[in-house]
């Protein structure tokens, strides 16, 4: 108890940015309607140009590894946030440290999952090379 | 855990009366129910919420009705039960009842009636809000189901694909269906804005975000998934009712249209909708597992994590439903893996109830035995479902009656066994009597029997090749024992119901009042007496802890003893207390509308505007939408923003709150913003549009179609930024109390903004360009047409806040109108400057 007197004001809400923990996922959004476009405008607008798919399937590893790093440093970030000052795993105390480690921990999953939907999705590239 | 004698009926009850403290009285005078006739004119969360279900609850019926006279004619082959004509509009109706009449309303209904228990809140932020969505839905729910009665339905499958229902379909079923929808979505859209808010803004002191119950999570993702859900499909109804009305191609090839946008808009809803009605039912079982189990949820953070995983994941699957378009074989790809990874948080979800069940001592009850049939049915739907989502098995198996077996394990599975058991959960909580435990173990059995007996027959219809949405069948190929089997099951299910419904609506003056808090359980709604009082709770607690009812001691004492907030209505205003987002620090003492007919009028009017529409009565419908704004109009004037006499309330406890705020910390800013979020939603879809019949045209613009032009356009763009601007320089000079500055810049806004709009217009106007005559005109056609009406809008609200300062009903210290138009400027300005850029900006540089 003392400890967190202490850290009040490190942890007070106003420093809190809930929004923060959507962003992984949101990321597997933008990075799943960035391949599909690709893939689709290609499709429509070069029609049987096979040798071109290369550059569909390049840019989907550009997007992939983009995506992943950004999604990983948030991962990082939560995971980090979560340990703080405690080991334990479960932040269901009602103090300011245990929503900030709360937040952490939601970060830390959802960015987990946001990987892996996203390595599925790109996946499909390294299988399929062409339009039809 | 304190637990109050059962006490019996009113003579109890009157017989107190007198000894009533006076705080608890004039609290009871705040919140008194209307009597009469006047009882329709109620708008707290307790009536509006259980009008709503039962409203919900009996289109349920008339769906599974519809569902029994299809089962009759499938009985046996060749049957002439029903036409061909009847059989279609029956299916079309079943489906459409069942998605947007039942399974979204019902979950948004039962969240008004309990949300504010769960939160311990005496009401929910809109109250009228609330009232106007559910009358919004009666009226178009009527409307949409009454069609069927004059032989007039819909007839084109839940999913309306053109151009079955837009060149081969006249009379007005599929704009019925198209307007009353479109009604019934807004309405949904009201409910989701109004539960957002609630779960954020009206929270106890003390409830930080990781101690909400599980329920409010999903409430918050479900809500969420609504407003970027719902508005595709709204956008895609617009589209298809001007092609019907107005002849604008939008789907038809021959003039540079494409049905497959249809699909794209109805599927970007439509998968996601599976999950808006899916959540829910997990959410309950989230409330009611802990209380059977005897112990708090495991792994709360996985459960939020699913939750909102699922939310977002949702959004990522609506290819799949269209991989038999004859797409490239990478999108199938793409789609085909997303749609994988929606597993994980589901099957994550179901381990944590497992856990849950699997840690604590389970109690047994009908609630429980409705929980396990639900996960183990829908944990089989989920696996036919991960079948069909495989692409080559999807091939085999589309549009048969596999579909069928598989979409109902979902949805009954996932939705009406959870609905099930909640109903014999919470049904003490509103009604005050309990539902019996042997009448209930019959109940289940019938369901779950006749459940099964019924669609797991389908699956092998399917596979024998039998074709969904087919009137009947030949006799001889295999299916007539098969389709016999099905139809005896969904009369025994039936039965079911009509069991249930005899316990539910038999008589109970004779049954002693259920004791409080029956189950045991831990969380605020459970503070409830029996029968429960209008106010909601006696006081507002402070919470520290998931479980208050198990967890923090003498917990109910203090509550009833009056020992926390807003113990008393002093000045007889219904009151709750508003806290911060993340913390719960309390900051406002919110005062909220009471009983009033305006939101019946104004969702009588709005829906007299959907419904001439739908016969192309042009003029009624316009003066009933005329009606309709004078009527909102009068409810915003008279029913939000109220100057309070004093600044600051004393609630109790020593905290003395604000009791006006504007801005980011008011309640309705945010709405403000949720609902813009919705808008632009909508808005982008048909920008959308717009980029997708690029992709399909080598040609597009097409070259002898001039466009609109840059000129008239940018200029109207610019008139109308210019506009933006003053509008917020006015906020800021009304600030500062320069009342002169206000009242000429926002008049100038106002000029400015009508010039703008006649500007934006002229581009496509003087240019010729004809919406009839082919796509690209009647696509920038619709995005001009719905950027003008929003800065028509956009003028009725600068013209509302000139009028609201000369009234004295807006000042410098109590700013909130100006505040919320400035917050739609901000949005309104976005969309000009995304519709110029696309209209005048793409032809230049494609
Ligand atoms: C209560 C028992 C129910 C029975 C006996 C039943 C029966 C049926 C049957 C036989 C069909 C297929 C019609 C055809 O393709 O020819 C069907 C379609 C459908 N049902 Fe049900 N149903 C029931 C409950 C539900 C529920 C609770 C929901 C949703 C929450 C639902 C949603 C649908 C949908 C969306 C369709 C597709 C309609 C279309 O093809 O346009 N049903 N139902
Ligand atoms: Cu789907």
């Amino acid at each position: 108890m003392k400890e967190d007197r202490q850290h009040s004001d490190e942890f007070h809400e106003r420093h809190e940015r809930i929004w923060l923990m959507f962003l992984p996922p949101f990321i597997w959004a933008v990075h799943l309607l960035a391949c599909y476009l690709t893939a689709a405008i290609w499709c429509a607008k070069h029609v049987g140009m096979e040798s071109g798919f290369m550059t569909v399937r390049v840019a989907i590893g550009v997007y992939t590894a983009v995506a992943v790093a950004v999604m990983g440093w948030f991962g990082w970030i939560g995971f980090r946030r979560h340990r703080h000052l405690s080991q334990d795993l479960s932040p269901d105390d009602d103090t300011p440290l245990d929503r900030y480690r709360f937040l952490g921990l939601a970060t830390f999953l959802l960015s987990a999952l946001s990987i892996i939907a996203t390595l599925f999705v790109a996946a499909v590239a390294l299988f399929i090379g062409n339009c039809d | 855990m304190e637990s109050l004698p059962a006490t019996t009926n009113s003579a109890a009850n009157s017989e107190s009366e007198p000894e009533i403290a006076p705080s608890a009285a004039r609290l009871l005078k705040a919140w008194e129910t209307p009597r009469g006739w006047r009882y329709w004119s109620a708008v707290n969360n307790s009536e509006v919420g259980l009008w709503y279900t039962v409203t919900s609850f009996a289109f349920f019926l008339f769906g599974g009705v519809l569902a029994l006279l299809m089962r009759i004619q499938l009985a046996v082959p060749g049957n002439t039960f029903l036409t061909a004509d009847q059989y279609n509009q029956i299916f079309t109706m079943h489906g459409s009842v069942m998605m947007f009449l039942f399974a979204v309303p019902i979950f948004e209904a039962f969240s008004i009636m309990v949300l504010p228990e769960m939160l311990g809140a005496r009401d929910l932020p809109f109250p009228r809000l609330s009232a106007y969505g559910y009358f919004s839905f009666l009226i178009g729910g009527i409307f949409v189901c009454g069609s069927l009665f004059f032989g007039a339905a819909p007839k084109g499958g839940w999913f309306m694909y053109p151009p079955l229902t837009s060149a081969f379909q006249d009379g007005v079923g599929a704009d019925i269906w198209l307007l009353g929808l479109t009604f019934i979505e807004i309405a949904s859209i009201a409910a989701a804005i109004e539960l957002i808010v609630g779960v954020l803004k009206c929270r106890p002191p003390g409830m930080r975000i990781n101690l909400i119950p599980l329920y409010c999570w999903y409430i918050l993702v479900v809500a969420g998934m609504i407003l970027f859900a719902f508005p595709p499909l709204i956008a895609g109804d617009i589209l298809l009712e001007m092609e019907r009305a107005f002849d604008w191609p939008f789907f038809d090839p021959k003039r540079g249209g494409d049905p497959v946008l249809w699909q794209h808009l109805f599927w970007i809803f439509g998968h996601p909708e599976v999950y808006i009605v899916f959540l829910p039912s997990i959410a309950l079982m989230a409330m009611m597992i802990p209380t059977f189990a005897r112990t708090p949820m495991v792994g709360y953070s996985w459960v939020v994590l699913s939750a909102v995983g699922t939310g977002f994941l949702s959004f990522g699957l609506w290819v799949h439903h269209m991989f038999t378009t004859g797409l490239p074989g990478i999108s199938i790809g793409i789609f085909s893996a997303a749609s994988q990874a929606v597993a994980i948080p589901t099957g994550v979800q179901i381990f944590c109830f497992l856990a849950t069940l699997t840690a604590g001592n389970v109690k047994r009850s009908v609630c429980l035995l409705f929980i396990f049939a639900g996960l183990a049915t829908f944990i089989i739907g989920g696996l036919t479902g991960v079948m069909v989502a495989v692409a080559p098995f999807d091939f085999q198996a589309h549009d048969t009656f596999f579909i069928v077996g598989h979409l109902h394990y979902v949805l009954i599975g996932g939705t009406i066994f959870p609905i099930m058991a909640a109903f014999y959960y919470f049904f003490p909580l509103v009604t005050g009597k309990q539902l019996s435990e042997r009448v209930g173990t019959i109940v289940f059995w019938l369901v779950l029997i006749g459940f099964n007996v019924a669609f797991f027959p389908m699956h092998i219809l399917g596979l024998l090749g039998m074709p969904r949405r087919v009137f009947t069948y030949p006799a001889g190929m295999g299916l007539d024992l098969w389709n016999l089997i099905s139809s005896i099951g969904a009369f025994v299910l039936a039965a079911g119901f009509v069991v249930f419904l005899i316990d539910v609506f038999r008589p109970r003056r004779q049954q002693a009042l259920s004791e409080r808090n029956p189950w045991q359980a831990g969380t605020l709604e459970w503070l409830a007496e029996m029968p429960d009082q209008p106010w909601g709770v006696r006081s507002i607690p402070v919470i520290n802890s998931r479980y208050p009812l198990w967890e923090q001691p003498g917990f109910v004492n203090d509550v009833d003893e009056a020992r926390f907030y807003l113990p008393d209505a002093e000045e007889g205003k219904r009151e709750t207390i508003v806290s911060s987002v993340i913390d719960a620090t309390p900051i406002q003492c919110l005062r909220v509308g009471g009983p009033t007919f305006l939101t019946f009028f104004a969702a009588l009017f709005t829906g007299g505007f959907f419904i001439f529409a739908t016969y192309h009565w042009w003029w009624p419908a316009i003066l009933s939408g005329v009606i309709a704004c004078g009527v909102i109009l009068r409810w915003v004037w008279t029913g939000t923003a109220w100057i309070p006499e004093k600044e600051n309330k004393d609630v109790g406890l020593g905290v003395s709150l604000p009791l006006y705020l504007s801005g980011p910390q008011a309640v309705g800013w945010w709405a403000m913003f949720i609902t813009m979020t919705a808008d632009v939603t909508a808005f982008m879809s048909l920008v959308f549009g717009y980029f997708f019949y690029w992709t399909i045209h080598d040609d597009y613009p097409p070259e002898p179609l001039p466009g609109p032009g840059v000129f008239w356009p940018v200029t109207g763009m610019l008139l109308l930024l210019v506009a933006y601007g003053l509008t917020l320089l006015a906020r800021h000079w009304n600030r500062r109390d320069f009342g002169a500055r206000f009242y000429l810049l926002l008049s100038l806004a106002a000029l400015f903004t009508v010039g703008g709009t006649g500007a934006l217009l002229a581009g496509p106007w003087l240019t010729g360009l004809d919406p009839t005559e082919h796509v690209y005109p009647a696509v920038v056609w619709v995005l001009v047409g719905w950027t003008a009406l929003h800065a028509v809008l956009g003028v009725v609200m600068q013209l509302y806040c000139l009028a609201r300062r000369a009234a004295g009903r807006m000042t410098a210290r109590y700013d909130a109108d100006i505040v919320n138009v400035a917050l739609y400027w901000h949005f309104l300005a976005l969309t000009v400057v995304i519709t110029v850029g696309v209209i005048a900006g793409f032809p230049s540089v494609s």
